[in-house]
């Protein structure tokens, strides 16, 4: 059916062309203007381009400012504060240009469309003119480029002592988030040792990873810096966290890092967007299969106090399932035991 | 070194002369070796190509503008890609997107354009009678001929085409546990580029050796139209970067087949821990981007060109600063091979290469602003004649604008870390590379149409064909601009999954909407393509009252070109309007000794010499009607 009225509408489509370039040439025979160098044409596209300068840049500025709300996403963290400052400078600079250049390159095909009677001016070159021009924007984009070298190393920095772990694994196609407990340093992991029960492959001979625990949820401080420690495991991952502009890819076999410093907790963010049900997301935004548009995380960041809290009440991996460490050596599993106890 | 080979070719032009030419059919138009038909098979084929690209882009912008239309319609073509509900697949999904970046980077964008007008216009501008190597010339056609059927054949095997994106990053292009793609698909899709590599390797080293070897007498590097040099610069670039894909490709071949760890390391897939360890994917993405970002310049490169020689030609004005264009193109191609890595500054790479990358990346813009300045002054106070080829130059200009911009942008690692990988950046390469280099090419098309088919297209056609897909390139791929800056990711099949994604559903419809129909455009141009092909009106010999030397030929220049001897130049190819010259164009053809009124003070003392080289020239005559006789 629908093949149908495709054809149909094609058919209608090639019709109509044709009809309108018969038309169309009889007339310009008849009228003679197919031997003229321009013809009456030439002044229609001339305007035009004035038409379309005045339509895009009219439709360009309401539907900026319109959606101005919704295509910029609140920020949250502390860098992602200096990103958008830095984006919004360039914007402005690169939006003169486009402007200024704009109205130019659409004005001159009016202001000088073909006249009989005009001679073009015959300029070819003029080394001042290009000196200018390369130097000027070598300038500009100096200080754009230094202010994003700032930033950039600011924000690749190592990360604070201080900082809160967290690891990101990327699978196909989820995201599994492990905490390094009270001791606040991860496990060591193993790839080989992954299994249905063990999604990040910790390794449990590593006495540090006796007190790590999932979440759900990427839970996370307000004000403190956080690590994220991120990994994959099958294929290449990228972890973006819109509203913390933080992005990092997941790659394999090379373990990648990302700290920053949410400044607002979920709540706030609720009271100031007016949603009640506002939440912070992870996304993937490196293809990575069938899923790649499903890897969803949430990020719930509280206050300090409510962190710290909720630390406490996690349990540890092996106490929620006490079988990951029957294997271990002796020394171990004492310890393994103890923390059991302690959780209980 | 030309003037020799000018020498003997003119001889061997000579000796053929009087017996007829026994060209049949096969020899004619499939297994020809004459460039000028060796480019018009590169053009059908990358129309064929584009047409291809444009429907799977329909097809996934119809999921992405009408998540929940029913695709059943589709299921005669798709077959099982269609789900039992109705919908489109989503690992079909990414195959789309995938074969239609593919598609148009190489197939349409690199072979369509540069193969199309490197072949056409080196010989006919530089006054050669073909390329260095025709036979070579013609391998070249026939390798990416072979290239384009895997690539097709593999639309429609059982587990799909390559899915991996147009970049095919292992281990995702690795593992055919990963996505049914990386099977079969993936091999066809490596086959494939490799014939592809050879085709443009092919190409390329005859394009150079052309330009370097077979330029008339008079026909200085100074004296070259500026597509001359973009197509060399060309040629240059896709030189050095193509092997380098060629070595990515090999070692994922390697990784796919041999059990190596080029790029694998610490996989645990399919409840399986593969054995590979120690590799890196990040190395496969410096080896593809050492190609890819030349790559961009590739198929940017020759449009520039085009547009140069169009505008400068409808402007009825020189080109303005025809040096400082040069050595900006000179700039972009040195520069093309430094900035790779601004497409990795989240790749995990070392942050202290990035900031490399970002110094170098903002570097490459200036070359580029320079040449915006100087189209800009080249319409300036010019004599403006709007042919379509005129119209779709200064859209390609103003798409490099917005998309140049926009990459100032991207270029900054710290602004790249929120828009990497998202619509912002599907926005920005549309536009510079995807629509610029397009334009390039139609303005190529409509431009030269009268040297290839000896008649024209209708320009009335030209102009809708012109501002519907003016309007409709900007109607599409302006308002990725603002879902980019909101962080939609690009290579998603639904937006519904996320709360920050859950909007823009009509924005979405309307850019499908609007593609549809600046699809639709193109077949005005298709209908007019064939349709002057065979009953255009017929042209004049130079049409445009343009300079170079293609218009010197035939109206249909046989193989050789020049029917007698290869006409001489004396002038650079920008003489429109020159003061106190009787037309506003001056051919290259004619002798500065031959226009005294108009020559400039420099060009008052080259006639001299010019005298000295006419009079050998005379003496060649001479010589050889008598052997003739
Ligand atoms: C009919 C006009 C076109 C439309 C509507 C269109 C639309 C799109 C869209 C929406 C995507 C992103 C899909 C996704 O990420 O999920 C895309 C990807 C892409 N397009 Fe186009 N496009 C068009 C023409 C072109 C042209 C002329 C080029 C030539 C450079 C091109 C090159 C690409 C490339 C390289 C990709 C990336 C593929 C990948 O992610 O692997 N497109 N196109
Ligand atoms: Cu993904
Ligand atoms: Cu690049």
């Amino acid at each position: 059916m629908y093949g149908f009225l495709i054809a149909v509408g094609t058919l209608l489509l090639l019709s109509i062309i044709w009809m309108v370039y018969r038309i169309q040439t009889l007339v310009s025979v008849v009228k003679g203007s197919d031997k003229k160098i321009a013809s009456g044409s030439n002044k229609i596209n001339a305007l035009m381009f004035v038409f379309f300068l005045i339509g895009a840049t009219i439709l360009m500025f309401w539907y900026s400012i319109k959606e101005f709300d919704n295509y910029q996403l609140p920020i949250a963290s502390e860098h992602g504060v200096i990103t958008d400052q830095l984006f919004w400078v360039t914007m402005a600079v690169t939006g003169v240009v486009f402007i200024i250049t704009h109205i130019l390159l659409f004005w001159f095909p009016y202001k000088y469309q073909w006249k009989e009677d005009r001679v073009a001016t015959f300029y070819p070159d003029n080394n001042k003119l290009e000196v200018l021009w390369t130097i000027v924007p070598a300038i500009v984009l100096t200080f754009l480029v230094i202010g994003g070298w700032r930033a950039w190393s600011d924000i690749t920095a190592p990360a604070p002592e201080n900082s809160h772990v967290v690891e990101i694994l990327g699978y196909q196609f989820a995201w599994e988030v492990r905490y390094p407990g009270m001791d606040n340093t991860l496990g060591e992991h193993d790839y080989r040792l992954t299994s249905a029960t063990n999604v990040s492959g910790v390794d449990f001979t590593d006495k540090n990873s006796l007190d790590d625990f999932m979440s759900p949820v990427v839970v996370i401080p307000k004000g403190e810096p956080v690590l994220f420690k991120i990994r994959a495991r099958d294929v290449l991952h990228s972890v973006f966290a819109p509203h913390m502009r933080l992005k990092m890819d997941a790659v394999p076999g090379m373990p990648t890092r990302f700290w920053f410093t949410p400044t607002k907790t979920t709540e706030e963010m609720r009271r100031e967007t007016g949603n009640d049900e506002f939440v912070y997301e992870i996304a993937c935004t490196e293809i990575c299969g069938r899923g790649h548009n499903a890897m969803r995380k949430e990020i719930r960041v509280v206050e300090p106090d409510e962190f710290r809290k909720w630390m406490s009440e996690q349990k540890p991996y092996i106490v929620n399932n006490p079988s990951l460490v029957e294997g271990l050596p002796a020394d171990l599993k004492e310890l393994a035991e103890i923390t059991i106890s302690e959780h209980k | 070194m030309a003037t020799a080979s000018v020498a003997s070719h003119s001889d061997a032009a000579h000796d053929h002369h009087d017996h007829e030419h026994h060209d049949n059919f096969i020899t004619k138009y499939i297994f020809s070796t004459d460039h000028k038909m060796i480019g018009k098979q590169f053009l059908v084929t990358g129309i064929f190509w584009a047409i291809i690209g444009g429907l799977l882009s329909l097809i996934f912008r119809l999921q992405l503008g009408f998540p929940d239309m029913s695709l059943e319609w589709l299921r005669p073509i798709l077959g099982g890609w269609i789900t039992p509900d109705g919908a489109l697949d989503p690992e079909f999904y990414l195959a789309l997107v995938t074969m239609h970046g593919t598609i148009m980077v190489f197939f349409v964008l690199t072979a369509g354009l540069s193969g199309t007008f490197s072949n056409f216009l080196i010989p006919l501008q530089i006054g050669a009678r073909d390329m260095a190597s025709g036979f070579m010339n013609m391998l070249s056609y026939w390798f990416f001929f072979v290239s384009g059927v895997i690539m097709f054949i593999s639309l429609f095997i059982e587990t799909g085409p390559a899915g991996g994106g147009w970049v095919v990053y292992p281990p995702l292009s690795a593992l055919e546990q990963a996505i049914p793609g990386s099977g079969l698909g993936m091999t066809l899709w490596l086959i494939a580029m490799t014939f592809f590599i050879a085709s443009s390797l092919l190409g390329g080293i005859n394009y150079i050796t052309t330009v370097i070897n077979l330029r008339t007498k008079g026909m200085s590097f100074s004296r070259l139209p500026l597509t001359i040099w973009a197509f060399f610069l060309t040629a240059v670039i896709g030189l050095l970067s193509f092997p380098v894909l060629f070595s990515a490709a090999l070692l994922l071949v390697f990784d796919r087949s041999f059990g190596t760890s080029f790029y694998l390391s610490d996989i645990y897939i399919g409840g399986e821990a593969l054995p590979n360890t120690g590799g890196s994917p990040v190395l496969y993405q410096h080896l593809f981007w050492f190609l890819g970002h030349p790559e961009v310049y590739i198929v940017l490169l020759p449009a520039l060109g085009i547009t140069s020689e169009v505008i400068a030609t409808n402007a009825r004005k020189p080109i303005f600063g025809y040096k400082a264009m040069i050595i900006s193109m000179l700039g972009i191609t040195i520069l093309s091979f430094v900035v790779w890595a601004h497409h990795m500054f989240v790749s995990g790479m070392n942050p202290f290469l990035g900031s490399i990358f970002m110094f170098l990346t903002l570097i490459i813009a200036i070359p580029s602003a320079v040449k915006v300045f100087n189209y800009l002054t080249t319409l300036w106070r010019g004599n403006l004649i709007f042919t379509p080829g005129m119209l779709f130059s200064i859209g390609l200009v103003s798409f490099f604008i917005s998309g140049g911009l926009t990459g100032i942008f991207l270029g900054n690692s710290a602004i790249d870390i929120q828009l990497h990988d998202t619509y912002f950046v599907v926005a920005h390469f549309h536009l510079v590379m995807g629509s610029a280099s397009f334009f390039g090419l139609m303005a190529g098309v409509y431009h030269w149409f009268p040297k290839m088919f000896g008649r024209m297209m209708d320009a009335r056609l030209g102009y809708i064909h012109f501002w519907a897909t003016f309007i409709g390139v900007y109607l599409v791929f302006f308002p990725m601009h603002y879902i980019g800056i909101a962080g939609f990711p690009r290579r998603y099949y639904s937006w519904t999954g996320f709360e920050f994604t859950n909007m823009y559903t009509d924005l979405n419809l309307f850019v499908s909407v609007a593609a549809i129909l600046t699809f639709a455009a193109q077949l005005i141009f298709l209908f007019n393509f064939f349709y002057s092909m065979y009953k255009g009106r017929v042209a004049t010999l130079n049409p445009w009252r343009s300079n170079t030397l293609e218009w010197t030929t035939p109206l249909h220049p046989q193989h050789g070109n020049w029917p007698g001897e290869i006409p001489s130049v004396y002038r650079w190819p920008y003489d429109y309007s020159k003061p106190g010259a009787a037309e506003d164009y001056i051919p290259q053809t004619v002798p500065l000794s031959a226009t005294p009124e108009s020559n400039l003070p420099h060009e008052q003392e080259l006639v001299k010499l010019e005298k000295e080289i006419i009079a050998d020239e005379e003496a060649v005559l001479v010589a050889n009607e008598s052997t003739n006789s």
